[in-house]
Order: C-alpha cells, then structure tokens, then sequence
C-alpha cells in the first residue's frame, strides 16, 4: 500500500501543571509530602510530562509573588524520584528566573524546561533556549497572556522561539480571557506558520477553560495542559482528569488512564486543596478585563486590606495593560483607588 | 567661570545614551566642558547632531580620545563587551572611565548612596538603571535599620529596552540583585524585570520590597529618610516621584511573619533626546553626568559635598 486509506489517529500530549500553576492556588505553599503524592499518582496515570516548580517559574519565590514554603528545587528532587516514566517539567520567565536555577534544575533533574515570556517580547528568551538546548532538554516557548496580540503578531514571535530552538511553542490564555474562536484561530495560524509542535494552555475563568482546548484539539493542536481539579491561578486550568476523559470520547489519543486521573483528582488533590478554583466573581472579573489569573489572591488580600472591590483593581489593571509578572501594580493600584475613596 | 575650572570630558559612543548623554552635559555642564563625542558610524545621528552642537565629532573609535592628554573623564556608552576592551587603554592614558555598560570594570556606583568613596578610583561602574532607581530606596531603609532583604520589581516599556538587554536579561537581574547587596546594605537582594508593551508605552516604575531584620521598626523615622532620599535623587532626576507609600504589611517570610516596607516609584525621562517614558534610560544618564561631576570637582580640588 503506498497511501493510507485512514486518516492517523489524531494524538495529543498532554503535560500536568498541577505542580506548577497549582502552586498560585496554594499560595506556593506544597509540601514535599503533597509533591510526591501528586506526582506519583500523575506518573501511574500515565501523565508523560510533570510540571513542577514555583508558580512563576524558576526563582518565583519573593515578595512580589510569595515565597515558597518548601524550595522549589527540593520539590522538583522529589517529583523526580517518585516518577517511573514521566519527565519532570520547569517553568522560567526570563527576568525572573535565571541560568544560574536552570542549571540547578537540570542537577535536580528535570528533563523540559517550558520559556514563558510575554507574547510581545519572545527575543528575550534566547539565551534560555540556547542553555536548554546544550543542555541536552526539550524546550518549550510559552507566549503568556496571548489574548492581547492576533494570530499573525503570535506566529511571528513563535517563530523567533523556534529558530532559538524550540520544540514546541504554547498560546498561553494566561488571563482565561479567550472564547472558542480566539483559541482556535491561533492554534491554526501557528500550526500554519511554524515547523515546530504547538500547544494551548488554558484558564477557566470565563468557564471555557476545556472549550478553548477542544477548540485548539481541532485546530491541530499537539500539546495541551491540565491541572488536577483544574488546581491553578484564577479559576484554574482545564482539569487534565476531564480533558482525558473528553479527548477519550473524541478519539483524540492521550496515553492517560481515565480512572486513575479521576481517583487522583478525588483522593489526592481535591483533599490537599485551599479552595476550589472555579468562575466566581473574583475570577469572571479576571477573565472579564483580560488581566493576569495569578493576580487573584494578590488582589483579594490588597482589596481587605484597603476595602475596596477586587473587581475594581482587576478592571484598572486591565485598563493599565498589566502583563504576566506584574503583582506588584495590584498594590498600586489597590492604593490608587483607596485614596480616590479617601480610604487612606 | 574661566576655562580653568572645567575638566575636560568626551563621550565615547554616539547610540541614544551618549546622545541623551550629550544633551544633558551641554544643558547643565558643571565643572565638565565636552570636548569630544567619538563614534564608528560618520553618518550617524548622534555624531550628527554632536557636529550641529559645535562639538567635535570623531568616526574614528577611541583612538582620538586617547590621544587628547586634556580629557580627563571619558563617558562609555558602548557595549559591556567594547568597555573591556576599553578599559585598560583609559587606564594607560590616564583616564577616568565612567562607565553606563554592564561591563562592571571598577566599583559599582548609586550616586546618592556611595559617590563620594570612589573618587580615587580610575573606572566606575553605573550598574543598570534599575539599581540606579531602586538602590537609593534600599539605601534610605539601611541607613535607619538593618535590612535582612529588598527586592525590586522594574516595569519598562518594551520600545525602552535595547537589543544589549534583550539578549541578556540575566544580567540585569544579577548585577541589579548584588547592587541592593552591596550599596544598598540587604543580606540578600532580588531584582525581577518586566518588559510591557502597552501602548502608548508606559513610564518606567520601580516597586522596592524591603524586610528589615527587626520586627519592629520605626515608620515614621523610615518614611523620613525615603523622603529624603528621593529629594536627593530627584536634584539629577526631575521625574524621579514616589508615587505610593513606604507603605507597611505584613507577609510569611523564610524568616518569618515579618514587617514588609514596599515602595512606589515612577521614573519619567527629562527627554532631553529620549523619549519622557524612558525614564530607566534617563536615569543612566543623569547618573552618569552626576558622577562625571563628582570626579570633575574632586580633580578640581573643590571639596565641597557633591549635589
């Protein structure tokens, strides 16, 4: 037979931010114990890639995002010891994390290292990317926040991710301010534009969160993220038990044991987790105005502190253009509106 | 003022630094006279305009600089990579380099914080402007109490960040977290850089974390002494505003619940040639033509306390 009569099986890889985006929802707060329970279930599950670092990436513990309660490099040694087949994933935002935590990362043992910066400003990763490569990992280029920018501006970026070496490139919808349609023109215009693996990873804070990777799965996409429970910033990821389930159904192949992410998602996350992430109205307000889904706790604390709304400083961030990283103008902002009030 | 109490200056570098550079040292020359703008590129804007302001203009590199024994204080607005190469010539002919790249040569250099201690030295360091903006803060704490930790957060218009600190970013972080240690006085420091594309771009802004050793400070002696330090900043850098707090909370720390003393800043540009949201570029230069004038009075031998 020289042509095939039926169309592959379409596949998609899916990587758990449990670990990574989870540690937004637990104010960085895992516990070793916590890490290896999670990590073990994902790896009996079948999850091929873990993420697992501070929820801003590489040397995210600070004042500006909160400190973690275990060191992330601990951390990432015990999801690397307690996994038989998964890979152990880091995140690093260039101004944020540096060279110098990757390559303790890579002692740890990590074995992909996911770049995330703003989806305007690709060219600052480039050293990252060269330092992944010779280092042997697979490289991931995350363009966060890829609500604010249309398809061509992203495959432009993507592209200048993928000549510095990058296996695969995310449209991250950091703010879950994307609908359907948005997520879907995109994944296609990159899988168009670019050589390279393409990837979605979602928010839920318009509660589109698995309808936005749904539309990316038809758009072509190759990589999706998931959170247990969808434990992540804002109201959270798309839940990687039910995008496994939902991908199941489609006949989209995944590699991932249905059951056991669902018993992982009951026993192991849902009893360790502070909240559930869900739309609520702090979270649609997110969504809403388009701004960063970490900026959630920050701003809840900011908003009792000086009693003002949570809504009113996520809807004057995303006036101001707040980008990914930007906690510290919560507080800013917060005081702004305080003083407009006379509240300080 | 005669002739004889101005040191002779050049700039080496005609990009948009030394041209800001240029524009400031003409416009407030202190103790210094510009004697020389040298450049690679004859037809380049800086040069251009260096030519428009009477001012001699070189294509020719370094060489014609160092062959003029009368410039005493070169200004390098290169490269890190062309400063190394740069240095040890200075030094030979006997020049004092004050330097705006990364390259970090001599001693690391906050205007406000540690200016007079280096006057002797041959080659100063500037940093990066976030150090520039944020070190006088942690500098303001210090000087009142003990700092365990600070940490800065710089927000800059993408259009104000060249391809120099593009390609190298980690170096901002390195160079700026060891300036909150080493002249703003924290055990620690940290510096996070954030590059917004907002348009119209924004101005610069600087948010300075600061967790003193003690668990209870004195605010109002704190907020004193920031107040002041910005004043004193603000004589080279106009824009230069606090624009919320030393405000105080309270966060779970590796050491602890501990008091956290958060500033606000806001640097907008003199745009004496770049634009006013540039204000991370403007604060180089003014630091720089601050500390030009520190080693112009020192040569001078005016000794008075430098402003």
């Amino acid at each position: 037979m020289t042509e095939a009569k039926t169309e592959a099986k379409q596949s998609v890889r899916i990587t758990d931010t449990s670990l990574r985006d989870g540690s937004h929802a637990m104010s960085h707060q895992f516990a070793a114990e916590q890490v290896r329970d999670v990590a073990r279930a994902l790896d009996e599950a079948g999850v091929p890639v873990i993420e697992c670092n501070h929820g801003d990436g590489l040397a995210g513990s600070s004042i500006q995002y909160g400190f973690s309660k275990v060191p992330e490099m601990d951390l990432i040694s015990e999801a690397v010891e307690v996994c038989e087949q998964a890979r152990i994933a880091a995140l690093l935002l260039p101004g944020v994390g540096t060279v110098e935590q990757l390559k303790e990362a890579v002692e740890r043992g990590i074995g992909v290292l996911r770049i995330a910066t703003h989806c305007t400003e690709a060219d600052i990763s480039q050293e990252h990317f060269q330092m992944a490569k010779e280092m042997g990992l697979e490289a991931v280029g995350f363009l966060m926040m890829a609500h604010m920018r249309g398809p061509d501006a992203l495959v432009e970026q993507a592209k200048l991710m993928e000549s510095y070496g990058a296996d695969c490139v995310y449209i991250v919808d950091s703010a879950g301010a994307m609908l359907p349609k948005d997520a879907k023109e995109r994944v296609e215009a990159m899988k168009e534009g670019l050589e390279c693996q393409v990837g979605f990873h979602a928010h839920d804070n318009l509660g589109v969160g698995v309808g936005n990777s749904l539309a990316a799965v038809e758009a072509g996409v190759d990589q999706l993220d998931g959170s247990l429970r969808g434990l992540g910033a804002g109201a959270g990821n798309a839940p990687t038990e039910l995008l496994a389930a939902v991908l199941d159904k489609m006949g989209v192949e995944t590699g991932l044991d249905v059951f056991k992410l669902m018993d992982a998602a009951e026993y192991t996350i849902a009893p360790i987790m502070p909240f559930e992430p869900m739309p609520d109205r702090d979270s649609i307000a997110i969504g809403y105005a388009g701004v960063y889904s970490t900026f959630l706790l920050h701003a809840k604390h900011a908003a009792q502190r000086y009693d003002i709304d949570v809504r009113e400083i996520m809807m004057e961030l995303g006036r101001r253009e707040a980008v990914a990283g930007q906690e510290d103008w919560v507080i800013d902002v917060a005081l702004d509106v305080a003083k407009e009030k006379g509240a300080v | 003022m005669s002739e004889d109490n101005k040191v002779k200056v050049a700039i080496v570098g005609s990009g948009n630094i030394g041209t800001d550079l240029m524009y400031k040292l003409l416009e407030e020359p202190g103790h210094m006279e510009l004697e020389m703008v040298a450049g690679i590129e004859p037809e380049s804007e800086g040069l251009k305009r260096a030519r428009d302001e009477g001012i001699e203009a070189t294509a020719e590199g370094i060489q014609p600089v160092l062959d003029d024994p009368e410039i005493k204080i070169v200004f390098e607005a290169t490269s890190a990579k062309a400063h190394v190469e740069n240095a040890p010539k200075y030094k030979e002919a006997g020049k004092i380099a004050v330097d705006l790249t990364p390259a970090a040569q001599g001693p690391y250099l906050v205007p406000t914080a540690n200016l007079t201690e280096y006057l002797d030295e041959n080659n100063v360091n500037l940093m990066t402007c976030g150090a520039q903006a944020t070190v006088p803060m942690a500098y303001a704490v210090s000087r009142v109490t003990p700092v365990r930790y600070a940490e800065m957060v710089s927000t800059v218009a993408s259009t104000s960040a060249g391809p120099g600190t593009r390609q190298n970013i980690d170096e901002f972080t390195f160079t700026t977290a060891r300036g909150l240690e080493e002249i703003g006085g924290a055990q620690e420091g940290k510096a996070i850089i954030i590059l917004n594309p907002a348009d119209p771009p924004l101005i610069m802004r600087n948010t300075v974390y600061v967790i003193p050793e003690e668990d209870e400070v004195d605010e109002d002696e704190i907020a004193d002494s920031v107040e002041e330090v910005v004043s004193e900043v603000q004589k080279a850098v106009p824009g230069y505003q606090l624009k919320n707090g030393p405000t105080f909370d309270e966060r779970d720390t590796p050491w602890g619940k501990k008091p956290v003393i958060m500033m606000f800043l806001e640097v907008e540009g003199a745009g004496h040639f770049l634009p006013k949201y540039s204000g991370n570029l403007d604060i180089m230069t003014a630091a720089a033509r601050r500390v030009g004038e520190g080693f112009a009075r020192h040569l001078l031998g005016i000794e008075e306390v430098v402003a």
